[in-house]
C-alpha cells in the first residue's frame, strides 16, 4: 500500500500535518501524477508526512494513516482522494479511531473534480491537484476541533404516501416496534397498485 | 393494505397532506391538514346504503372514469380505511340529506371540518408515488378522439374482476367484445418530443402481463404489441415474455406513426416495421396505449418543503445512486417507490423495506448526534443590530431588541448554512468549520501562483459541489483551471471573500448554489442573490467590470450544466486582461488602506 513517502522531521511547528494522495487504483493515478503531488505536499510548511497511497479508503490505507498519526504525532490529516461527499464520514471515523478530533481532517477532491474531468489534460490536472492539496493543507492548519452534541430523538417515522412502497415501509417500521404516522392524500391507501388487475411476475391479484 | 390499516403502531391519516415541516433530523415537526371525510371512519361499516340513495352521480376516479360513483362513495370495495367519504364539492348538502336518513350508525356529519394535525417524528419516508402519463398530447394516437383507444390503466380496470365490467373485456365505443387488441409501447417514455426521455421501467412487463391475461380469457384473441425494445430484464421476466410469444402474441418492432378510426369503430394502425423496413397497416378492435410513469404532482411542493433535490426527470434525487439509494441528501429523510424513479411492485417493496431499515438504523439508539458545524456569536463584537435574526432561515438566532443584549444561537436548531456570518457587518459571528480565515486561506493559496489563469468558484455542498461531482462521475470534461472552494451553502459566501479574491488577482469569481426554491437551507440562497447583486453594483461604482463576478444556480443533477458554466467562465476569464486585473488589485489595495488604518 505504501508507495512513496516523504517525511520531514520538524518538531518546531504547531501543526503536524499528514498528507495522503490517493491513487484510487488508476482512477486518479492515470491522469494525475500522484507521486509528484505527494512530493510537493511534503515540502509545504507543517507537513510532516506526505504519502502516495493506492486506496486511502481501504483498511490497509487507513491503517497506514493511523500508524503515521501514532508514529509521527500527526494532529491534522489531508486526504487527497475522492469527493468528501462520498468518503468524509469514512475518514472522520478513522480520525476518531486514531484518537484525533474528526473535524481536523480535510479532503482534496482529486477524483470527481480533477482526474475524471481533465482526462485529456494530464499536466494541467496534476497542476490543479497540487493547488487543491495546497489549499487543503492551508485550510486544515486552521481547523479547530469540534464536538458533536447528543440530543434525544423522536422514535417515530412519518411516511408520506400510502402506495405499496409506503405501506411496506410503514409495516416494517411498525413491526419493529416504531410508531408510524402514515399520511395519504386520497380517501384510501393502496395507491396505483390497487388499480392493477394481475401483477407480474407472479400473475396474481394486487390487493 | 389491511395490515397497515389495523396495525397498533400505525396511525393512518387519509385525505391528508403535509403542509409544513420544521426541525431537523431526529426531531422533525410536521403539520398535516386532514380534510373532512364527513363520515366517521371508525363507526362506518361500509354497508353502502348511503350511496344507494345519493342522487349525485360523478365519474369514478378509481375506474378511470369508466363507471360512475355517487357524491358519497368508497373508492373501491377493499379500501382502507373501509369507510365511505363525501366529496363536499359535489354533495347537495342539507337540502338533500338522503344519506343521513338511511345511515343507521349515524356516522355522517355534514359539519365535520378539516383538521390541522401536528406530528413529531425522528425520520421521514417519502413514498409519494407516481402519476400516469396523460397521452392526450400525443395526437397521432388519437387518445380522447377515438373511444377505442384506451390507456393501459383504463385497460386494467376493464379486465379487472372488480372493475366496471366485472372483468369482461369490452371496447368503450360499442361495448363489443374485441377479438383483436393492439398495444403501443413507450407512450410518454423514451421520447425527446413528448413525455419523458427516460424508460418508465414497468410498461414492457405490464403489457406482457396483459397479453397473458387476455390469452387466458380468450386463447384465440389476436394480439399485437408495437414496441422499440422489449425490456424484460428482471427475475422471471424473460420467461413471461417467451410464454407470451409462444401463445401467439405478435411483437412488431416499430412505433406507429398514425392511428385512424374505421367506420366499424376498429382502429387502423400505420407502422414502419423496422425489422422488415416496410410500412404496414394493422386493423385492431381495441388499442391500448402503454403509458409511462411521471413524478407525482405534489413532488415539487414537498421537495421545497423538505429541502430535497430532484433529478432532471423530476423524480427525487438520492444521496448516492449506488451506495445510498434510498437516502435523501438531507439526513433523516428516505425515499421509497416511484417517488425516486419509475419502478415495479417488487422494487417498490424492496425500497420500502430498505427505507424502513435505514430509518431504524438512525433511530434505534433513541439519541441523535448533531453536526457541530453551527455558528457562534462573539458577544464582545455583537452590536445587537438584529441582522442575523432576520436572515436565519431556521429562526435559530434570538435577540432581545429592547435590552440590546447580544444575539444567541440555538445550536440544535442551527443547520449551519453560515448566512448569518456572511451578513454580519461586525464580524461578530464565527461559522464553525467554515470560518473567514479558513476560507480566505484557501483563496490565498489558490491565487499565490498564476492567479490570472484561475477560475475561482465558490460551490455549495448540496447542489453545485454535488453537480461538479456529478460532472466527474459522468466524465464530462471542462477547463482544468477551475478551482472550487466548498461552503455548506452559497449563503456563506461573504462579500469580503469576493473582494479579497479580486484583490489577490482573481480574474473572475463564480458563486454557485442551489436553484432558488431548492436551497438546502430553506431560502438562504435568497440572501446570496441579494448580496451578489449588491457587490456587483459596488463593483460598477468602483469601475470594476461587474461581469467578472458571476452567480449561477447548479443543481446536484446538473453535471452537464456545471461543465457548461465552467466553459463559459473560462471564456469570460480569457476576456480579462492582466492590466485589468492589476488595476483592480491596486484599486482594492488602496481602498483597503483607506478603510483600515494600520
Amino acid at each position: 500500500m505504501m508507495m512513496n513517502t516523504f517525511v520531514t522531521e520538524n518538531h518546531e511547528n504547531v501543526a503536524r500535518i499528514g498528507v495522503y494522495v490517493c491513487r484510487c487504483g488508476l482512477n486518479i493515478a492515470q491522469t494525475v501524477d500522484c507521486q509528484r503531488v505527494a512530493r510537493h505536499a511534503g515540502e509545504i510548511a507543517d507537513v510532516i508526512v506526505s504519502r502516495e497511497i493506492t486506496y486511502a479508503c481501504s483498511e490497509p490505507g487507513q491503517m497506514t494513516i493511523k500508524d503515521d498519526i501514532k508514529e509521527h504525532g500527526l494532529d491534522r490529516i489531508v486526504v487527497a482522494s475522492c469527493s468528501p461527499r462520498l468518503h468524509e464520514p469514512t475518514f472522520r471515523q478513522m480520525m476518531l479511531q486514531a484518537g484525533l478530533n474528526p473535524y481536523l481532517m480535510e479532503m482534496a477532491n482529486l477524483r470527481e473534480q480533477c482526474s475524471w474531468v481533465h482526462m485529456n489534460a494530464k499536466p494541467e490536472a496534476t497542476a490543479k491537484a497540487l493547488d487543491l492539496v495546497h489549499m487543503s493543507v492551508a485550510r486544515v492548519r486552521l481547523l479547530t476541533p469540534l464536538f458533536e452534541e447528543i440530543l434525544p430523538l423522536t422514535k417515530r417515522t412519518l411516511v408520506i404516501g400510502g402506495g405499496v412502497a409506503g405501506i411496506q415501509a410503514a409495516l416494517d417500521l411498525a413491526d419493529n416496534g416504531y410508531e408510524v404516522v402514515l399520511v395519504e392524500k386520497t380517501p384510501s391507501i393502496g395507491g396505483t397498485m390497487a388499480q392493477l388487475d394481475k401483477t407480474f411476475p407472479t400473475m396474481d391479484c394486487s390487493i | 393494505m389491511a395490515d397497515a390499516g389495523r396495525h397498533p403502531n400505525i396511525t393512518l391519516h387519509t385525505l391528508s397532506e403535509v403542509t409544513g415541516v420544521s426541525g431537523y433530523v431526529g426531531n422533525f415537526t410536521i403539520n398535516i391538514v386532514k380534510r373532512a371525510r364527513h363520515v366517521d371512519e371508525t363507526s362506518c361499516t361500509s354497508c353502502g346504503e348511503c350511496a344507494k340513495v345519493c342522487p349525485v352521480v360523478f365519474p369514478d376516479e378509481f375506474n378511470m372514469g369508466l363507471s360512475s360513483r355517487r357524491a358519497i362513495y368508497i373508492p373501491f370495495p377493499q379500501a382502507v380505511p373501509s369507510a365511505y367519504a363525501i366529496n363536499m364539492n359535489e354533495c347537495m348538502g342539507r337540502g338533500c340529506s338522503k344519506c343521513l336518513d338511511v345511515c343507521d350508525k349515524k356516522c355522517i356529519d355534514f359539519h365535520m371540518s378539516d383538521q390541522e394535525i401536528q406530528v413529531k417524528a425522528g425520520s421521514i419516508v417519502v413514498a409519494t408515488g407516481l402519476e400516469p402519463y396523460d397521452p392526450t398530447q400525443m395526437d397521432e394516437y388519437g387518445y380522447t378522439r377515438f373511444e377505442n383507444v384506451v390507456t393501459s390503466l383504463e385497460f386494467e380496470r376493464l379486465v379487472n374482476a372488480g372493475g366496471p365490467t366485472q372483468g369482461t373485456l369490452i371496447r368503450p365505443k360499442d361495448r363489443k367484445h374485441p377479438s383483436s387488441v393492439g398495444f403501443i409501447q413507450c407512450v410518454g417514455s423514451r421520447s425527446k418530443r413528448k413525455g419523458g426521455t427516460y424508460c418508465s421501467n414497468i410498461c414492457c412487463m405490464n403489457t406482457i402481463k396483459s397479453t397473458l391475461v387476455l390469452k387466458e380469457h380468450d386463447p384465440d384473441m389476436e394480439i399485437k404489441v408495437f414496441y422499440i425494445d422489449i425490456r424484460a430484464f428482471g427475475k422471471g421476466f424473460e420467461d413471461l415474455y417467451n410464454r407470451s410469444r409462444q401463445l401467439g402474441v405478435k411483437y412488431v418492432r416499430g412505433l406507429p406513426g398514425m392511428v385512424e378510426e374505421l367506420e366499424n369503430g376498429d382502429m387502423r394502425v400505420a407502422v414502419e416495421n423496422t425489422v422488415s423496413g416496410k410500412v404496414e397497416f394493422h386493423d385492431m378492435d381495441l388499442l391500448v396505449l402503454s403509458i409511462g410513469v411521471k413524478p407525482a404532482s405534489g413532488t415539487q411542493k414537498l421537495q421545497e418543503m423538505l429541502g430535497l433535490q430532484l433529478t432532471s426527470d423530476g423524480f427525487y434525487l438520492e444521496a448516492h445512486p449506488k451506495l445510498q439509494p434510498v437516502d435523501a441528501a438531507t439526513r433523516g429523510i428516505f425515499y421509497a417507490g416511484c417517488a425516486e424513479g419509475p419502478k415495479d411492485i417488487k422494487e417498490s417493496v424492496t425500497q420500502g423495506s430498505a427505507a424502513a431499515a435505514r430509518a431504524i438504523r438512525l433511530m434505534h439508539k433513541g439519541l441523535i448526534t448533531t453536526e457541530p458545524i453551527t455558528s457562534m456569536i462573539m458577544e464582545q463584537h455583537c452590536k445587537s443590530c438584529g441582522k442575523c435574526v432576520e436572515v436565519c432561515p431556521y429562526g435559530a438566532i434570538t435577540m432581545d431588541a429592547k435590552k440590546k443584549s447580544p444575539a444567541k444561537v440555538n445550536s440544535a436548531a442551527c443547520a449551519g448554512c453560515g448566512t448569518c456570518a456572511a451578513e454580519c457587518a461586525f464580524g461578530a459571528i464565527v461559522m464553525n468549520h467554515f470560518t473567514d480565515n479558513q476560507i480566505l486561506s484557501q483563496v490565498d493559496v489558490m491565487l499565490t501562483e498564476n492567479a490570472s489563469e484561475k477560475v475561482l468558484t465558490f460551490a455549495c455542498n448540496w447542489c453545485s459541489y454535488a453537480g461538479a461531482d456529478y460532472a466527474g462521475v459522468s466524465r464530462l470534461q471542462y477547463p482544468s483551471n477551475v478551482r472550487l472552494i466548498r461552503t455548506m451553502c452559497s449563503g456563506r459566501v461573504d462579500e469580503k471573500f469576493i473582494w479579497h479574491a479580486f484583490e489577490k488577482g482573481a480574474p473572475v469569481v463564480l458563486v454557485s448554489g442551489c436553484h432558488i426554491g431548492d436551497c438546502h437551507y430553506i431560502n438562504a440562497n435568497h440572501w446570496t442573490e441579494k448580496r451578489i447583486d449588491k457587490v456587483r453594483k459596488k463593483m460598477e461604482k468602483k469601475g470594476i467590470r461587474p461581469e467578472r463576478l458571476q452567480l449561477s444556480w447548479i443543481s446536484a443533477a446538473e453535471g452537464v450544466r456545471f461543465a457548461r458554466v465552467m466553459t463559459d467562465m473560462e471564456k469570460l476569464r480569457k476576456g480579462v486582461t492582466a492590466e485589468e486585473i492589476m488595476a483592480t488589485q491596486k484599486l482594492l489595495q488602496k481602498d483597503q488602506k483607506e478603510t483600515v488604518p494600520s
